[in-house]
C-alpha cells in the first residue's frame, strides 16, 4: 500500500506581530484520509498557523502546499478555493442576517446544507433565524454543515468541540471518521485529549512557534501528548490544593430567583472561603443565572442578598460595588482589544465618579503584583488582542484582582484553555477561596468540579434539580443529574 | 502566486515600513514639514516667524475643535455639531459683550455647555446614533440662531474688545492669544487623556463598551460628559473665531466642521473608537492649516483648491489606514 498524498504541507512557515514572533519555523504535513490534532499550550502558535492556513493573514516567510503546489493565500477565499474550509473558534456569521441569507452570501447549496443539519438532527431548524438569536452550539454546527458544504479536501476545525454537548461532539467525530473515508483530512485543533486519542490519526506538537513532534495517538499515552507540549514533565493531576477551614460567613444569597421561564425560582447561598460549583448541560438557564447574580439584566421574582442585606442590582455598577464581580464565559466581551495589559488590568478602577480625576499612585504596582500572581506572558503587552487565549483569560480574571471583589461569579473561565494556565487559573480560585472570597463556578467539564469546588448545584431547565458534595461528586452523578434523572440508589 | 524574487524585494522594503507602522506620529511630522517646506517654495515670506504665527493662528480654532472631535471619536462617537455649537456661542457671547467680556465669555461657554449637555443625554440616555443626533442637533440650531439673529440677538454683532484681543491679538506682539488659548486647551486634554481615570474610560469606552460595563463602570456617564466637555471646547473655538473676525454671522464656524473630523482621522485616531490621541490631531490641524495656506498662495481658484483639498485629506487618511494595516491587526 502507498502512502496517501500529501494533501496540506507547509515549510518553514513563519510570523511574526510586530516586536510578537508567533511562529518561528512551522512544518505540517497532513496526508489524504487523515484527522491530524494540533496541540500546543497557550501562545504556542495553533491560532496563528490557523489564520495561516485560512487566508486570514500572510505567512511573512515559508512555503505552503496544497497537492504538492505551492499556494499563496491573499485572502480566505484564496483558501476556499484551494479547498481548505475552516470552522473558527468564533463563528464566523453575521449575526444580523438569517442563517439562509447567511448561505446565500457564501454561496452554499441549500441541499447539502439541509442533508448535512440532519446528520445532526437539525433537519427542522429555521432557516428564517436570526443568527444572533440561535445557541452557540447550534451556531457552530450550522458553521461546520457550511464548511463541509463546500466540500473541501481539507477541514480546519478550531475548537470545535469546546461549545458542543457529548452528544453532538460525538456526531461530530462520526462525521469525521466518514470523512477521511472519502479520502479526505481534517485538522483538529482541541484542547480536549481525550478526542485526540480517540479520533485522531496524527498529532503535530506546536511549542514556541515550532513543530516540535509529530505522534501517532495511538502510540503514546495523553500524559506523553501533554509533556511534548509542555516540553517538561507535569506533575500528576491533583487536586489544586483545597483548604480545610470551615467556610465562613454567607456573602450571597438568592431566594426564589426568576427569570422568565429561563430561570425558576433558584436559590441557594455561597459563603466566604467556599467555591460553589454549578453543573448544567447546555442551555439549561445559566448563562441567564449568571446574568441576574451580575446585575447585567433583572430578575422577574425572587431576591439577592449580599453579606445580609437584600440587594437590587440595576446594572453590574451595583453589583460591583457590592463586590459581586463577574468572569463572563466569552472573555471577548470583557476585553479592551486594542488596550494594554495595564489598562486593562486597571479599568475595574475608574468605575466610581471620584475615581475619574487622576490615575491611582498604587496602579502601577498593583497592576505588575497582578501580571506576576497570574504570570501573563506580557510580551504582547501593549495590545491585548495580540494576547493567546490563555493570557486573556488571565487578564480577565485579573481585573478583579486589581478591582478587588468579595464574590466572583466565573463563567466556564478554562473553555478553549491549555492544560497548564487551567491548573494556575484551579489554583488561583483555591487562593482566592482561602483568602475570604465567595466563588459560584459554573463549568462544562465535570472533571473541574472534584478538583476545585466544594459543593456543587445542578441546574437543569432552569431548576436547581440537585445538590451534591463535590468531593464525592462523579462525572456520571453529575451527569445524570444534569440530565434531570433521579440517582440510582 | 509570487516568484521567489518578488518575495525578498517585498522583505527588503518591510523593514522601514514597519518601523514607521510603529511609529506612524513620525512620519505624520514628515508630511507636515514637506508641506510646510512646499509652501515656503511656493511663497518664499511663508518661510518666517511670521508664516509660523499665522500657521498657528489659522490651526488654533481648528485644533480646538478637533480636540473636541478626537476625544468624542475614541468613545466611538462624534460630534456634527461642533460649527454650529461654536457660531451660537459666538453669537451669544457678542450678545452679552455689552455686560463686559467675562460675562460674554461665561455666557459663550454655557451655551456650549448646554448644547453638548442635550447632545449627550440623547446619545448616551437615549442611545440615539450619534452622527443622527449630532447632525439633527446641528439642524435645530441652525434654525434656532436664522430665528434669533432677526429677534432676541437681533444686532449683537459685535465682540467686546477682549475677545477681539484673545482671538486676534499678540501677547507682547509676538504670540498669538489664541495659541495660548489652545496651548491651554492641549495641556487640558493631555492631562484628561493620558493622566485621568475618565481619559482610560474615554478608550475603553470605544475599544469595547461591555467589557467597560461590566468592569462597573456607569458608561453613560463617561458619555454624557464627553458631549458636554466637547460642547464647551466648541463654544471655546467659536469665540476664539469671533474675536478673530471681530463680528460674528452665520457662517463663522461652517467651514471647519469636516476639518475638525479630518484633523482627527489624519492624526490616527479611528472613528470606532478605541485607538489614537491628540498628539497625531495636532499635527493633522497644523498639516490642514498649512495646506490651506498652500492652496491660497498657489491662487488656483475655488473648485481647483476644493478638489485638491479633499483629494490631500483622501490621500492622507489612506495612507495613514494602510499604514496601520501593516502594524499587524
Amino acid at each position: 500500500m502507498s502512502k496517501p498524498k500529501l494533501l496540506l504541507a507547509t515549510q518553514a512557515i513563519a510570523k511574526s506581530y510586530g516586536p510578537v514572533t508567533a511562529l518561528r519555523s512551522v512544518d505540517l504535513t497532513v496526508r489524504g484520509g487523515e484527522i491530524h490534532a494540533l496541540l500546543g499550550a497557550n501562545g504556542a502558535g495553533k491560532s496563528t498557523l490557523v489564520k495561516i492556513l485560512a487566508g486570514v493573514q500572510p505567512a511573512d516567510q515559508g512555503v505552503l502546499r496544497v497537492e504538492g503546489q505551492i499556494v499563496r493565500f491573499r485572502t480566505p477565499a484564496d483558501a476556499l478555493h484551494a479547498g481548505i474550509a475552516t470552522v473558527f473558534q468564533d463563528p464566523a456569521l453575521i449575526p444580523d442576517l438569517t442563517v439562509a441569507q447567511n448561505l446565500h452570501l457564501s454561496r452554499i447549496d441549500r441541499t447539502h446544507f439541509r442533508d448535512g443539519l440532519g446528520w445532526f438532527g437539525l433537519e427542522r431548524l429555521d432557516l428564517a433565524a436570526l443568527v444572533r438569536e440561535l445557541p452557540l452550539e447550534t451556531l457552530r454546527i450550522v458553521d461546520l454543515v457550511r464548511a463541509v458544504a463546500r466540500q473541501p479536501h481539507v477541514l480546519l476545525l478550531d475548537e470545535l468541540t469546546a461549545a458542543l454537548t457529548a452528544e453532538q461532539a460525538e456526531r461530530v467525530f462520526a462525521l469525521l471518521r466518514d470523512w477521511k473515508k472519502q479520502g479526505k483530512s481534517a485538522v483538529l485543533i482541541t484542547h480536549r485529549l481525550a478526542e485526540v486519542m480517540h479520533i485522531c490519526d496524527q498529532a503535530t506538537i506546536l511549542r514556541d512557534g515550532r513543530n516540535v513532534a509529530e505522534l501517532a495517538p495511538a502510540n503514546v499515552t495523553e500524559h506523553q501528548l501533554v509533556e511534548a507540549m509542555l516540553g517538561a514533565s507535569l506533575e500528576p493531576t491533583s487536586a489544586a490544593s483545597r483548604s480545610e477551614r470551615p467556610p465562613g460567613d454567607t456573602l450571597l444569597e438568592v431566594r426564589g430567583l426568576t427569570a422568565r421561564h429561563l430561570v425558576q425560582e433558584v436559590s441557594f447561598a455561597v459563603r466566604s472561603g467556599e467555591i460553589l460549583g454549578l453543573v448544567a448541560l447546555e442551555g439549561q438557564g445559566q448563562e441567564r443565572l449568571f446574568d441576574l447574580l451580575s446585575g447585567n439584566r433583572q430578575p422577574t421574582a425572587g431576591e439577592i442578598w449580599v453579606n445580609g442585606t437584600r440587594c437590587h442590582f440595576r446594572s453590574p455598577y451595583d453589583a460591583v460595588r457590592r463586590g459581586v464581580v463577574l468572569v463572563p464565559g466569552d472573555r471577548v466581551i470583557a476585553l479592551l482589544p486594542n488596550q494594554s495589559v495595564q489598562h486593562n488590568l486597571a479599568t475595574p478602577l475608574f468605575g466610581k465618579l471620584t475615581s475619574w480625576w487622576r490615575l491611582p499612585s498604587n496602579e502601577g504596582t498593583q497592576v505588575q503584583r497582578t501580571v506576576e500572581q497570574l504570570s501573563i506572558d506580557t510580551r504582547a503587552a501593549a495590545q491585548v488582542r495580540r494576547l493567546s487565549g490563555g493570557n486573556q483569560q488571565k487578564v480577565v480574571l485579573g481585573r478583579w484582582l486589581v478591582g478587588g471583589f468579595r464574590t466572583l461569579l466565573c463563567f466556564d473561565p478554562t473553555r478553549g484553555i491549555d492544560i497548564q494556565t487551567k491548573h494556575e487559573i484551579y489554583a488561583l480560585l483555591r487562593k482566592l477561596a482561602a483568602q475570604g472570597a465567595a466563588i459560584v463556578l459554573y463549568t462544562s467539564e465535570l472533571a473541574e468540579i472534584g478538583l476545585v469546588c466544594d459543593r456543587v448545584l445542578v441546574l437543569h431547565r432552569g431548576r436547581i434539580v440537585d445538590e451534591q458534595d463535590a468531593r464525592r461528586a462523579t462525572e456520571s452523578s453529575l451527569l445524570t443529574a444534569a440530565h434531570g434523572l433521579e440517582a440510582p440508589v | 502566486m509570487k516568484s521567489s524574487t518578488a518575495r525578498k524585494q517585498k522583505n527588503h522594503t518591510r523593514q522601514p515600513q514597519s518601523w514607521l507602522a510603529e511609529n506612524p506620529l513620525v512620519s505624520l511630522f514628515v508630511v507636515f514639514l514637506a508641506l510646510f517646506l512646499l509652501t515656503g517654495a511656493v511663497q518664499p515670506n511663508f518661510l518666517s516667524i511670521n508664516g509660523v504665527r499665522n500657521t498657528l493662528l489659522q490651526a488654533a480654532p481648528l485644533g480646538i475643535l478637533a480636540a473636541a472631535q478626537t476625544a468624542l471619536m475614541l468613545t466611538g462617537g462624534i460630534d456634527l455639531s461642533v460649527a454650529m455649537i461654536a457660531t451660537g456661542a459666538a453669537y451669544v457671547a457678542a450678545n452679552q459683550s455689552p455686560n463686559g467680556a467675562g460675562v460674554a465669555l461665561l455666557a459663550g461657554t454655557l451655551v456650549g455647555l448646554l448644547i453638548g449637555s442635550v447632545n449627550g443625554v440623547g446619545v448616551a440616555l437615549f442611545r440615539v446614533n450619534p452622527l443622527i443626533m449630532t447632525l439633527a442637533m446641528s439642524g435645530i440650531l441652525l434654525g434656532l440662531f436664522t430665528a434669533w439673529t432677526q429677534t432676541v440677538l437681533a444686532g449683537s454683532t459685535q465682540m467686546a474688545p477682549f475677545i477681539k484681543l484673545l482671538g486676534g491679538g499678540a501677547w507682547m506682539g509676538s504670540v498669538p492669544y489664541s495659541v495660548l488659548v489652545w496651548g491651554g486647551v492641549t495641556l487640558l486634554v493631555f492631562w484628561l487623556f493620558r493622566r485621568s481615570g475618565w481619559g482610560r474610560l474615554l478608550y475603553a469606552i470605544g475599544d469595547n463598551e461591555r467589557a467597560v460595563r461590566l468592569a462597573g463602570v456607569r458608561v453613560w456617564q463617561v458619555r454624557l460628559s464627553a458631549y458636554m466637555l466637547s460642547g464647551m471646547l466648541a463654544a471655546i473655538a467659536g469665540m476664539l473665531l469671533g474675536g478673530r473676525t471681530g463680528a460674528v454671522d452665520l457662517q463663522l464656524a461652517g467651514a471647519f466642521l469636516l476639518p475638525s473630523v479630518a484633523a482627527a482621522v489624519i492624526g490616527g485616531t479611528s472613528i470606532f473608537g478605541g485607538v489614537g490621541g491628540y498628539t497625531g490631531t495636532i499635527l493633522g490641524a497644523l498639516i490642514l492649516s498649512v495646506l490651506n495656506s498652500l492652496l491660497t498662495f498657489l491662487n488656483v481658484g475655488q473648485a481647483i483648491q476644493q478638489m485638491v483639498y479633499g483629494s490631500i485629506v483622501l490621500a492622507l487618511a489612506w495612507g495613514y489606514a494602510s499604514l496601520m494595516r501593516r502594524s499587524g491587526s
